[in-house]
This record gives C-alpha cells, sequence and structure tokens, in this order.
C-alpha cells in the first residue's frame, strides 16, 4: 500500500507518510485500550482506592479539638505553655462558651473521648465541666475550677493547645505502644500498656511458622504431582482444590469439630486409652489452634505455584545428574532443589501475605493467645469505637503488606498468577 | 515416579516412605472435610461421633439439622440474601473485568503492569483492611447498611478473578482464527459467534464462578458494611459459631462442601471444553 515519493519518504496510499500513519494507529489503539479499561478503573478508583485514601487520612485526623474547642485554640494562641502560667480569664471564658455548646449540640461526647485517648481522666472532665458550664457564671476561672480540678493543672491545657492542630502522630505512635509526653516528647507508654508491639511481632511470627509449615507439606506434594502422569496427578490434584474451593468458614468450623476439648481428636485418644477422659489435649483457642487451621487452609497457596514452577523442570536434569556420578541426596540438592526457588518464593511470599492479613480463623480458633493484629482492628472498629487508632493499626498493617506485594511483582508478576 | 528395577533397597525404602509421607498430607487436607459430612448427620446435638453412631446404629443418625436449617426462616433468608448480592455483584465485576481484560490484553496497552497491579490489588490487600476502609466511606456517602454497598464492594472483591481468568484466556487466543474465517468467507458478525464468543465463553464462565464464589464465601466486608437487613449466609454462619454452637452449622457446612464440589466440577469441565477447542488436547 506504500509507494516511494521523490523525496524517498514511504507514505500510504492516500499519501500521509507511513511513519505518520503508523504513529497515529498506534495511538488510536492505545486509546481504545485505554478506554476499554477506564470503566472498572474508575469503579475501583471510587469503590476500592478512595476508601483506602479516606482511612489513611482518618489515621491522621484530629478535628475534634480545633472544631469543638475553636474558641479554646483561638484563646490559647497567645498563651506561651513554657511560662508555666494558667491562661487568663478570657480563655476560660471562651472553655466555657465551647463545653456549653458542645453539651447543647452533643458533640462533647467525642471530644471528652478524644481527649482521653491522650490522658485518662479527661474524660470525666470534659463531661463534669460541660454540664455546670451550662449555668455558668463568670468569672469562668473559678467556675470551671470548681467543676473540675483539671482546669487547673497546666498539663491540661497544654494537652489542649498540642491537638490544636488539624493533624496528630497520637494514633500512630498509639498503634507502636508509644505516646506524646506533656512535653511533646515521644515516650514509651507504661510496660503493663504495651500490647500492639507483642501483637505486631506475633503476627509476623506466627505467620512466618505458618509460611514454613505450608513449605515442608507442600513441597513434597507438589514434587508428587508434578512427576506423577498428567492422568492420576489431574485426580490428586481434586484433593488439593477441593479444600482451596470450599468455605473458609467450613474449614475453619471442621477444625473447631476435630480440636476442641470434647471434639473427635480428643475423643478419639480417650477411647484408644492414649489419654486420660481429664487430660484432654487443649488443641484450640489458643495458638497451636491458629498455627494448626491457618496451615490447614493456606497449604493450596503453597502447592500451586510450587507445582507450577516444578511442572517446568525437565525429569531428564535429575538423571543426568545421577549418570554423572551424584548420589540421590546431592542430585536434588545441588541440581532440583535450586530450579524450584522461583516457586518456594512465589508460594512463601503468597502465603505470608494472606496470613498476616488474615481475621477469620484466628478470631474463630485462636482464643485470646492466638489472635493477631487484625483482631484488634475489628475491635477498636466494633467494641472499643476508636477509629483512628484502627485507622492507625490497618495503615500499619497495609504498609506492610504493600512492601510484600511489590516484591512478589517485581520477583514472579501479579499476571503470573494461577487459579488452580 | 515409578521404581527403576535398578533402584537399590534404600531408594524402594525411600519411594515408599515418601508415598506414605504424601497420603498423610493428602489426609491433612481433605480428612477434616470428610469428617464433618457424617458428624452433620448426628442424632445428638454434639460436634462429635456418638456412641450410636460409631456402631452404625440407625438411631445415632437423624436429617434434624438439616431440617433446622430449611425450615428456619433466619437461614433461608440469609441464603436468599446471598444470592442477591452474589448475583448482582458478579455480572457486575464480570461485565467491568472482561471489559477491561480486553483492554488489557491489546499490544498498546500503556501501563499494562502497573494497571494490572491496581486490578489485582483488591485480592492481596487483607480482608479487613478492605473491610474497615469501606465501611468509613461508604458511611459518609449512605451506603453502609444497603444491599448497593454490599454489592459494591464484594464487585471490588470479585473483580481480580475475572480479571485473571480473563486476561488469561483471551492472551491464549490465536487471532490467526479471526484471519483463517474471514479468509473462508465468514462474516464478522458471525465470525465473532461461531469463532470468537466459543473459545471465550468458558474463560468469561469461569471468572464469573470465581467471582460468585468469592462473595458468596465472603464474611468480613458483611460484617462491617452489612446491616441486619443485608445478612448473609456466611454471616449467620459466623455469629452462629460464635454464640450458640449447634450441629445446623455442620449442617450447612456439608450444603457448601457439595456446592464447591459442584464448582470445580464445572471449571473441570470448562478447561477441558476450551482445551478441546483450542485443539490442545485430543477427544
Amino acid at each position: 500500500m506504500s509507494e516511494s515519493t521523490s523525496s524517498g519518504v514511504l507514505t500510504t496510499a492516500d499519501g500521509v507518510p507511513l511513519k505518520v500513519s503508523l504513529r497515529r494507529a498506534v495511538r488510536r489503539s492505545r486509546f481504545k485500550a485505554l478506554l476499554l479499561v477506564a470503566p472498572l478503573l474508575l469503579f475501583l478508583g471510587i469503590a476500592f482506592v478512595m476508601p483506602i485514601f479516606d482511612m489513611l487520612s482518618r489515621s491522621v485526623a484530629n478535628p475534634e479539638v480545633p472544631t469543638h474547642l475553636s474558641r479554646t485554640v483561638a484563646a490559647l494562641e497567645d498563651w506561651d505553655s513554657q511560662s508555666g502560667e494558667l491562661p487568663d480569664e478570657s480563655t476560660y471564658a471562651a472553655l466555657a462558651t465551647d463545653l456549653a455548646e458542645g453539651h447543647e449540640n452533643r458533640a462533647i461526647g467525642r471530644l471528652s473521648s478524644r481527649l482521653n485517648y491522650e490522658q485518662s481522666g479527661m474524660r470525666s472532665a470534659i463531661m463534669r465541666s460541660g454540664m455546670a458550664s451550662r449555668t455558668m457564671e463568670p468569672p469562668y476561672k473559678e467556675g470551671l475550677l470548681e467543676a473540675h480540678e483539671a482546669w487547673g493543672q497546666l498539663e491540661t491545657w497544654r494537652l489542649i493547645k498540642r491537638e490544636s492542630s488539624p493533624y496528630t502522630m497520637s494514633y500512630y505512635l498509639a498503634a507502636v505502644d508509644m505516646k506524646l509526653s506533656p512535653e511533646g516528647a515521644i515516650v514509651d507508654v507504661a510496660d503493663n500498656q504495651k500490647i500492639y508491639q507483642a501483637l505486631f511481632w506475633r503476627t509476623f511470627w506466627m505467620s512466618g511458622v505458618i509460611t514454613l509449615l505450608t513449605l515442608v507439606l507442600g513441597f513434597p506434594i507438589a514434587y508428587l504431582l508434578a512427576n506423577l502422569p498428567l492422568r492420576k496427578s489431574n485426580l490428586l490434584m481434586i484433593l488439593v482444590l477441593l479444600p482451596f474451593w470450599t468455605s473458609l468458614l467450613v474449614r475453619t468450623t471442621t477444625w473447631i469439630a476435630i480440636l476442641q476439648s470434647q471434639g473427635v481428636l480428643n475423643d478419639m485418644m480417650v477411647a484408644l486409652g492414649v489419654i486420660a477422659d481429664d487430660a484432654r489435649w487443649q488443641m484450640i483457642h489458643n495458638k497451636l489452634g491458629t498455627i494448626i487451621a491457618m496451615t490447614h487452609i493456606l497449604l493450596p497457596f503453597m502447592i500451586l505455584p510450587l507445582y507450577s514452577v516444578m511442572k517446568t523442570i525437565p525429569s531428564s536434569y535429575m538423571h543426568a545428574a545421577r549418570s554423572l556420578g551424584g548420589k540421590p541426596f546431592l542430585s536434588f540438592r545441588r541440581v532440583y532443589f535450586p530450579l524450584t526457588i522461583p516457586g518456594i518464593a512465589a508460594g512463601g511470599i503468597l502465603v505470608f501475605i494472606l496470613s498476616i492479613g488474615y481475621y477469620i480463623t484466628p478470631a474463630l480458633v485462636g482464643g485470646q493467645s492466638g489472635r493477631f493484629i487484625t483482631n484488634y482492628i475489628a475491635y477498636h472498629m466494633q467494641t472499643s469505637l476508636n477509629w483512628g487508632l484502627a485507622a492507625a493499626i490497618a495503615s500499619i498493617l497495609l504498609f506492610v503488606v504493600i512492601i510484600f506485594y511489590l516484591v512478589f511483582n517485581r520477583l514472579i508478576g501479579v499476571d503470573k498468577v494461577k487459579l488452580g | 515416579m515409578a521404581i527403576p528395577s535398578y533402584a537399590t533397597r534404600g531408594e524402594r525404602l525411600w519411594h515408599y516412605a515418601f508415598r506414605g509421607l504424601c497420603t498423610l498430607i493428602f489426609l491433612f487436607l481433605i480428612g477434616p472435610l470428610l469428617v464433618i459430612i457424617p458428624l452433620s448427620f448426628n442424632a445428638e446435638p454434639y460436634f462429635t461421633f456418638t456412641r450410636e453412631m460409631l456402631s452404625f446404629d440407625p438411631a445415632g443418625y437423624s436429617l434434624r439439622w438439616y431440617e433446622d436449617f430449611f425450615t428456619s426462616s433466619r437461614w433461608l433468608n440469609s441464603i436468599k440474601n446471598s444470592f442477591i448480592v452474589g448475583i448482582c455483584s458478579t455480572l457486575l465485576a464480570t461485565v467491568l473485568g472482561t471489559t477491561a481484560a480486553l483492554g488489557l490484553t491489546s499490544r498498546h496497552m500503556p501501563a499494562r503492569s502497573v494497571v494490572m497491579a491496581l486490578l489485582i490489588s483488591p485480592m492481596i490487600v487483607p480482608l479487613i483492611i478492605s473491610a474497615a476502609a469501606m465501611f468509613f466511606f461508604f458511611s459518609k456517602v449512605h451506603l453502609a447498611q444497603t444491599y448497593l454497598g454490599v454489592i459494591l464492594a464484594h464487585t471490588v472483591l470479585g473483580i481480580p478473578f475475572v480479571v485473571i481468568t480473563v486476561t488469561a484466556t483471551l492472551s491464549s487466543f490465536d487471532t490467526t482464527l479471526i484471519k483463517a474465517a474471514h479468509s473462508l468467507g465468514a462474516s464478522p458478525s458471525r465470525t465473532f459467534f461461531k469463532v470468537v464468543l466459543p473459545l471465550v465463553t468458558p474463560g468469561v464462565v469461569s471468572g464469573a464462578l470465581f467471582a460468585f464464589i468469592t462473595s458468596f464465601d465472603e464474611v468480613v466486608v458483611v460484617l462491617f458494611v452489612a446491616g441486619p437487613g443485608q445478612r448473609t449466609m456466611p454471616l449467620q454462619m459466623w455469629s452462629g459459631i460464635r454464640e450458640e454452637i449447634s450441629p445446623t452449622i455442620l449442617a450447612v457446612a456439608t450444603l457448601l462442601v457439595l456446592l464447591s464440589i459442584l464448582l470445580l466440577t464445572t471449571l473441570e469441565l470448562l478447561r477441558r471444553r476450551s482445551e478441546r477447542l483450542r485443539g490442545l488436547s485430543p477427544g
């Protein structure tokens, strides 16, 4: 379709230079491809990415003091928190007005819990003063001091001044067992109040153990499946895929039925005389229960990537190694095993990512000692209603998961993920 | 994997030990699912085998937990909700995901790997985080505690499965088949319906099945986003396990195992059909 012009530039039949025409065609098909992906990107942007960013912003948002104590915050602007003197009467008047208004429109509850996260005792200080401020007459300083002694302490005022910024780090600090001291320095919380560092650590080491167990159990199965004739291995593959596609709740329920103290396994042991009736094993509602159930649930996620890698290793490699005089174990260790490492990496990272984010199974079989950090996200969402802290813990977990996801993507590529 | 005739005694021993080990691991994988099936026919409200059951006395078995399930309005209502949410979100995820897969498999798709990583991310981000984020956001826009909210949330979770499956099908699609059809005189529409569609449909259907089962099995997001009016079956199971533990749960679990067997068979048949159509395997 193209012909040479006098200048030597190739053109299409209608006289457009071939290069230009080609570039146009590429641009058009690129635009077409983008147009096809656009609706989904838009949908995920609104229904998934925006909620995630909303959560991230919630983990640093600090609207309570700036909104509900706006007059007090303005009055405190000129107050020097290092001066060692209490604020003047006009600040107390502003506080009384703010509290009366907060009491009126019921915003005071949220304000008092926010300040109580920072310093216990603030809830009652705010609530009691809010009640009193409705009928308070000047001088406000005396009135407020009478309502609660906290207003005579420098620390209270320093706290309010510190929290007058619309952003705060305190949820993140709380999520790693730290806090801001009244002087504004970052310090550890008291040892008996530390929970989250230990929980993060427990989540990681238990996920590590689970990943290791799935590898130990999954490796022989993947090896067997990859080396059996196709007809047999397809049949055995069903045994891997059936649990994979069975409801997570069903699999968790079965482990409760099997492992609980009046359950199948304990009954069997008692009937066989292995253990006494009054010495039944406690295998559930602890770390062991979580590890057993989650190893079972995540095992297919290890077997499938391992299998797809082992399937590509020609059996002639092992034959060659053996015929060159390698002992079976040496040939396996030096020839076969190194070739399976991409599969181990893929399965390992996948299982680990899924494991640290698991909620259902630890919540049902983990008891108190086998819970993960995810269970505390749910706790702060539903029970304590400290949503800022829930968002901060979730953001930290998300950060860890994204790092592993990027590593996974770099090593294997998400589009290589197979679904059985 | 057969033992060669020249194998030493040690190798034979190792071979059988390995087989034995694999059998035990398979038992670990599948055993728990097999245990609950007989337990769901228990005549007593226990989670374990009674003496009558072990001696195969008919009195030890009953269908009472199935009866309980099929006559309970709470359970039936939760099934209805699960199907409403599952079907709507599957349709939405399949339409959006298939369209996107068409673009993703284009040779000229810009920034393919980044877009792909983003589209798959709902599968990787821990459910509790997605659930918390959606709860905060949906409450703001008045979608929390509505069917629409739960459907949209489940659509998000189903999308990666559709995208992965359909992209895989499309990228192995041999475009010379279209040219062949044209050269044999087929019109474009005839080519589409007689050549393209039959080859692509199995991939789209399995993607849709994955999305459906994801929604049908999902509990964490429902826990946060759904209201009392949208209790799905997994949510009903969840509260059943936490509160009044009764073997009705085991009856439901057995039915769900049967459902996954059905699903797995369908997927396998689809896979074989698509392989046969592509001429990858005989018969």
